[in-house]
């Protein structure tokens, strides 16, 4: 059985004057799934989250959100996706109730006030309402905007950096969110920088420098990037580091608290290389570990650059 | 990096003193001003525009003033008196009327700021020594406006007339002066400033008030990032304009109100129109700053820069539409911007409801005008409102 496709897109690019920042797109999203947008600052996601919800119109490609298309049915998009943008969006000088209201009203919502407050119960902001929307913690702020943007009942989310700068728990609160959406069927594109939270989605795609460089799940990512990871710990790892960096055979030498990893895919030339630097000093514990998504991206990251520079 | 690089790198935690300090404040300060074109145009742009509109626009000594003449006489002293008063610079005939109605209606509705009516048998009782009357009509809406013209008058005719009536007319002469001219002040006889002043108050207030709320209407939503989420809301661009600037009609109507009962009760400012038309149109002109402004609120891009655009707006609306000094003062070009200018026929609406009890067919071209500056403010700004972010 195929699943149901919510968006659909192909070859999208778009150009602000002679720089291209997003390059032959293509995307396939499947309905009732959470999708993650992985990629440098810069890379083109928020550019692609405003093709998809109609913000920005591409200069070549084509395709459909929700079965409509990006290029002539703007309208029919609007009304059937939320878009969160990166920067909170909501009136600050505007209560939590007269936000929702507004949202409710302008999307044609019936009975917008009952809407509000059904919307305000749920986020577990009664007694709260009255509340001017700047005054929220980062946390209550996101989870408003989230709030704001499922109340039209849209059936695709575009979610653009949604939890960027808020503390861990209200981060795990609102993916725990999210989840239960997508399992009542909403499909959720959400752009992110977060290690922990690209692992929480069904499906990922990487993007730099407006290129899509790799997409499949977490672990696919992993097995694709053939890459191979030491874990050292001991002393002096960071004087240890800059001479492991750039030597033949080492493609990547991040610190990670108290551990260095030490990452490379040609695994023969790197096993050579780590054995070297095992002669020139003892001090060090030496053990094979699993790469991380971080790794694998910081890697394609390093890679394109080399493409792109 | 080496650890003595980073060393050298570091703060050398010494304080940098007092004028250093302000050294770094002057610097970035420079590079900021640099930066914002607008704030650096203004800089410039002002002075050249007040010394342009103070310097070679203002005049309070209008000549040239339009004057529709009634003549039932046609003698070679009623020629002598019109020539005069044309050779004087003072006064521009426009037309030749045939009755008195006419006449009246040019003056109501601004065609003509001067009449003049010449009666039958003027020749004849100037001859006789009967000192028949010279009815001059004067539009006093502007005291300031007419003032010179008038002072200039009686001399004027009067030496042009000694001068006919030299040789066998030379008894007549003798006596002075050879006739009686009666002055009217119409619409304001005792030349009260603020007749003038206060109706051009209820264009200058609203121009302000209403162009400032919404040249902040839009930049407020960018600089705060409501912009793009609005924008990917299916509401459109009308459906926001009309919506931002429907409020404010409500926000006019409360100055007006304020407006019309202080010049009724506390400057006792007659309203001879009618009030409902006053206010009927009060809020069309309402609606075309709210236009211009919401026009201007797309084109700047932050908030600054709509308060600096609204500001040079006002500064033309303010010198050049005749609320400070008199229109037909100004040189040619200036009349021309004044033309173009929305306050400009507010005023002429607003003295004209006012002062001179004006119904709507006086001031068609006017109201026309408004509706005109109206639709293409919306226009304008429907135009440059963007729908992407393209």
């Amino acid at each position: 059985m195929t699943k149901e496709i919510a968006i659909d897109v192909h070859g999208l690019t778009k150009k602000f004057g002679d720089r291209t920042v997003v390059h032959d797109l293509s995307l396939q999203v499947p309905k009732g799934e959470i999708y993650g947008f992985l990629g440098p600052n810069g890379s083109g996601k928020t550019t692609t989250l405003r093709l998809l919800c109609g913000l920005l119109t591409p200069d070549a490609g084509e395709g459909t959100c929700l079965g409509y298309d990006i290029l002539t049915q703007q309208d029919e998009i609007r009304r059937h996706v939320g878009y969160m943008t990166q920067r909170f969006s909501l009136y600050t000088d505007l209560s939590i109730r007269e936000n929702l209201e507004f949202v409710a009203r302008v999307y044609g919502v019936p009975n917008p006030r009952e809407a509000a407050k059904g919307a305000i119960a749920r986020l577990g902001l009664t007694g709260r309402a009255e509340q001017l929307a700047g005054e929220l913690s980062g946390g209550w702020k996101q989870r408003l905007a989230l709030g704001a943007c499922i109340l039209p009942n849209p059936q695709l989310l575009l979610l653009d950096e949604p939890t960027a700068g808020v503390d861990p728990k209200a981060r795990r609160e609102f993916w725990d969110e999210i989840h239960s959406l997508a399992a009542e069927g909403i499909t959720v594109l959400v752009s992110t920088h977060y290690m922990d939270e690209a692992e929480r989605c069904h499906e990922l795609a990487y993007i730099a420098f407006g290129n899509l460089l790799a997409r499949g799940t977490a672990h696919e990512l992993i097995a694709q990037s053939g890459l191979r990871t030491w874990v050292v710990s001991g002393p002096g790892l960071h004087d240890l580091a800059m001479r492991l960096d750039h030597r033949d055979g080492i493609g990547m030498v991040a610190p990670f608290g108290n551990e260095l990893h030490v990452s490379g895919r040609d695994h023969k030339k790197l096993d050579a290389a780590i054995a070297e630097a095992k002669k020139e000093d003892g001090a060090h514990r030496w053990t094979r570990g699993e790469p991380s998504l971080e790794d694998v991206f910081i890697l394609l990251m390093d890679q394109v650059k080399d493409n792109f520079q | 990096m080496s650890a003595a690089a980073q060393d050298s790198a570091r703060p050398a935690g010494r304080d940098p003193g007092f004028l250093k300090r302000v050294w770094a404040m002057v610097v970035k300060e420079f590079v900021q001003m640099r930066r914002d074109r607008m704030t650096f145009a203004t800089m410039l742009f002002i002075p050249i525009l007040q010394l342009t509109l103070f310097g070679y626009a203002i005049n309070t000594d209008p000549k040239h003033l339009p004057t529709a003449v009634l003549t039932r006489d046609d003698g070679p002293l009623t020629r002598a008196v019109l020539a005069a008063m044309k050779n004087s610079d003072y006064f521009a005939f426009t037309r030749q009327v045939r009755d008195p109605a006419e006449l009246d209606a040019m003056l109501r509705s601004g065609a003509a700021q001067f009449a003049v009516e010449i009666p039958a048998s003027f020749e004849r009782d100037v001859r006789r020594g009967d000192r028949p009357s010279l009815l001059v009509i004067a539009d006093a809406t502007d005291p300031v406006a007419t003032g010179t013209a008038i002072a200039a008058m009686q001399g004027l005719i009067d030496t042009a007339l000694r001068r006919e009536l030299r040789g066998p007319d030379a008894a007549v002469e003798a006596r002075a002066p050879p006739f009686a001219l009666t002055l009217q002040r119409r619409y304001n006889p005792e030349g009260l400033t603020q007749y003038n002043i206060v109706p051009g108050l209820l264009g200058v207030v609203l121009t302000m008030t209403m162009m400032m709320f919404t040249a902040l209407a839009v930049t407020r939503e960018i600089e705060r990032g409501t912009m793009e989420s609005l924008l990917a809301m299916p509401i459109r661009p009308v459906e926001i304009m009309i919506g931002k600037i429907a409020p404010f009609v409500l926000v006019g109507f409360v100055q007006m109100t304020i407006i019309i009962g202080a010049a009724s009760y506390l400057f006792d400012v007659p309203i001879r129109g009618s009030v409902g038309l006053l206010v009927l149109l009060s809020t069309l002109f309402a609606a075309a700053n709210l236009a211009v402004g919401y026009t201007f609120s797309t084109v700047a891009e932050n908030q600054l820069q709509a308060v600096q655009m609204t500001f040079f707006f006002f500064l033309p609306n303010i010198l050049l539409s005749g609320f400070m000094f008199p229109f037909r003062g100004m040189p040619q070009w200036a009349q021309v911007i004044g033309e173009i200018l929305p306050l400009t026929h507010f005023m002429r609406i607003a003295r004209g409801i006012m002062l001179k009890g004006n119904g709507l067919a006086d001031m068609r071209l006017d109201v026309l005008a408004l509706v005109i500056f109206l639709v293409a403010a919306m226009g304008l700004a429907l135009l440059r409102f963007r729908r992407t972010l393209d």
